[in-house]
């Protein structure tokens, strides 16, 4: 009986302790009723706050150009530690991880030098900070990938296509990533999460994103700028649950 | 379709310090199935991964169809391989896995060729299933479908039986001796289980350590192994004293001729236990000390002298033979290899 009580003392506290500022934040947001329907209507959206359709539309975009990149890095990368160079797994699963233990602060000292060349040979678009959350992602990408690839024996599987016929193009496109699907879509996902959510790099590097102009917009309308914060929270909400969903259905399919 | 020749042309492959193949030559006839046998490590393998281009070689060259290969990546090698663990594409059907390789080549009616395969192998009916839907068995004879269906100059088999059941193994052992007479391709099929290169095979090759101690057929490499290891790994042999003289072995009182010709002096026999015949007789010293059934044959273990002698008897002798009956041992003339 005490530990049922201890166990939903905990929960209670616990639920207060994240709920309270979601609900603060609902109750806060929805003081001024046209605060909402501004959000889902586009046009007077960006005729009303430029800066922060600006910022939605780059966040969008990076976060699919980060997945896209990561996913063209790492996949083969990984295929080809595991196939070719099994004694480098350590070592790239460490340079992957790297960036867990290194501060975003410290990240932009180290990538502002680079960025002044990206600057002078590419331009300041906003886009390429694609370039740094590649890099920043590579912890968690790398992990779902390599957990999907040990879910499967790619080596036979490689060697099998590769006797069919298949050239390494084809055993990746057509053997490797249709089985560890549940990974890439994992991978893509907790990209799309950690780029919408991402603040410190786009703003010590003079780029806008969703949260650059979320901490803008709080200077001049605080009530929109926490409506779309909690609108980019619950976005994040939805991609982590469809994330676990596909991860219990391919369980389901496999026992 | 018809086979090619094959030549493995003094072969060599190191790993670090390990010589896993050192000077192997190796030659297969066009539609010949050789199987290469020998324990874990022997290189055999290797020696079938190097064949299929999955393995780069130390040194040595890989001849097929009369052309040199050895450079050449598995992908454009054209031969179709049947591997130990499963590996069918688990995100295709039966039908989808066979018809994977018709499709690279952009072959025209790749599912009446493909159901044609699975046809062979008899699993038309499974075309459907997925791979996590149909048994090892099942499996491996879509993997042996689908490694047909793109028409192979040579058929690799890398124990594609060892993972299966017994009654499974003989089964799908039988029917792939079957389709390799029926389609007539040259085939390389690795094993460690000496009964199935024995029951499958045109040639046997025996291997220990990167080399090949015998090539043979069956019954010549059981009869007459060339070598006490080759004696000694297929079958089961006694290590029985003997003293040889005039090109003949005495053991236990018995003159036998030699595999291989001796010098003379002190030797150590193999011999199969179907050679040995134990009868009884209350007169004789030795002694029954174990029997064991087997099924349609059994085996009598009988200590003669300071030695074990273990005999095979048909099972119906058994009563007659039980443990502590003096009998009498009787070797039959046939070859016998010295250790």
């Amino acid at each position: 009986m005490a530990r049922v009580i201890f166990r939903w003392t905990v929960l209670t506290v616990m639920g207060v302790f994240f709920l309270l500022p979601l609900v603060a934040m609902v109750e806060f947001s929805t003081r001024d009723p046209r605060t909402w329907p501004l959000l889902v209507d586009w046009p007077r959206l960006s005729a009303e706050y430029p800066a922060l359709a600006e910022g939605i539309l780059a966040s969008l975009a990076q976060a699919a150009l980060t997945s896209v990149l990561m996913l063209v890095l790492l996949v083969p990368t990984a295929v080809w530690v595991r196939l070719r160079l099994p004694g480098l797994r350590r070592l790239v699963e460490f340079l992957c991880l790297l960036p867990l233990t290194i501060p975003a602060i410290v990240l932009v000292v180290g990538l502002a030098p680079v960025y002044a060349w990206v600057n002078y040979l590419i331009g300041g678009s906003s886009l390429t900070l694609v370039f740094a959350y590649t890099i920043l992602v590579l912890p968690y990408a790398y992990r779902a990938i390599d957990t999907g690839l040990s879910a499967i024996d790619v080596k036979t599987l490689a060697e099998a296509a590769r006797s069919l016929g298949a050239g390494w193009t084809t055993v990746i496109w057509r053997v490797v990533l249709p089985n560890i699907r549940s990974a890439v879509l994992s991978a893509a996902f907790l990209t799309v999460a950690l780029v919408l959510g991402e603040f410190t790099i786009a703003s010590l590097l003079h780029r806008t994103n969703l949260q650059v102009a979320i901490e803008y917009l709080g200077k001049s309308s605080a009530t929109v700028s926490v409506a779309v914060s909690l609108a980019a929270l619950l976005l994040a909400f939805v991609l982590l649950l469809v994330l676990s969903l596909a991860g219990s259905s391919k369980k389901g399919k496999t026992s | 379709m018809t086979g090619v020749a094959v030549h493995l042309d003094g072969l060599r492959r190191t790993f670090g310090a390990v010589q896993a193949l050192d000077d192997l030559d190796l030659s297969i006839e066009p539609g010949e199935l050789v199987a290469l046998l020998g324990p874990s490590g022997c290189g055999k393998t290797t020696a079938l991964r190097i064949l299929a281009g999955l393995e780069e070689v130390t040194a040595g060259r890989v001849l097929v169809g009369g052309k040199d290969v050895t450079r050449l990546p598995a992908n454009k090698r054209g031969m179709g391989m049947v591997f130990q663990a499963y590996s069918l594409f688990p995100h295709l059907s039966a039908l989808q896995n066979v018809e994977f390789g018709l499709r690279l080549r952009s072959l025209r009616q790749t599912s009446a060729k493909a159901r044609e395969m699975l046809a062979l192998v008899g699993l038309e009916n499974e075309a459907t299933r997925y791979p996590h839907q149909l048994s090892g068995g099942q499996q491996q004879r879509v993997a042996l479908a689908r490694a047909l269906a793109i028409e192979p100059q040579v058929l690799l088999l890398d124990e594609p039986l060892s993972a299966l059941d017994a009654k499974v193994r003989v089964q799908l052992r039988d029917e792939i001796r079957r389709i390799q007479t029926e389609v007539g391709t040259t085939t390389l099929f690795v094993t460690h289980d000496q009964e199935e290169a024995l029951a499958i095979a045109d040639r046997v090759g025996v291997m220990r350590a990167g080399r090949l101690e015998q090539l043979a057929t069956p019954s010549e490499v059981y009869l007459r192994p060339a070598t006490a290891f080759v004696a000694d790994f297929v079958g089961l042999s006694n290590r029985l004293p003997g003293t040889v003289t005039g090109g003949t072995v005495e053991v236990l009182g018995h003159r036998l001729p030699l595999v291989t010709p001796h010098t003379g002096g002190a030797v150590t026999a193999l011999i199969r236990p179907e050679a040995i015949e134990a009868v009884p007789d209350p007169d004789s010293a030795a002694r029954v000390l174990t029997s064991s059934f087997l099924g349609s044959l059994s085996r009598v273990t009988v200590a003669v002298d300071d030695h074990l002698v273990v005999a095979q008897v048909p099972s119906g002798r058994l009563p007659e033979l039980a443990p502590g009956t003096p009998v009498r041992i009787t070797i039959q003339p046939v070859a016998v290899a010295l250790e």
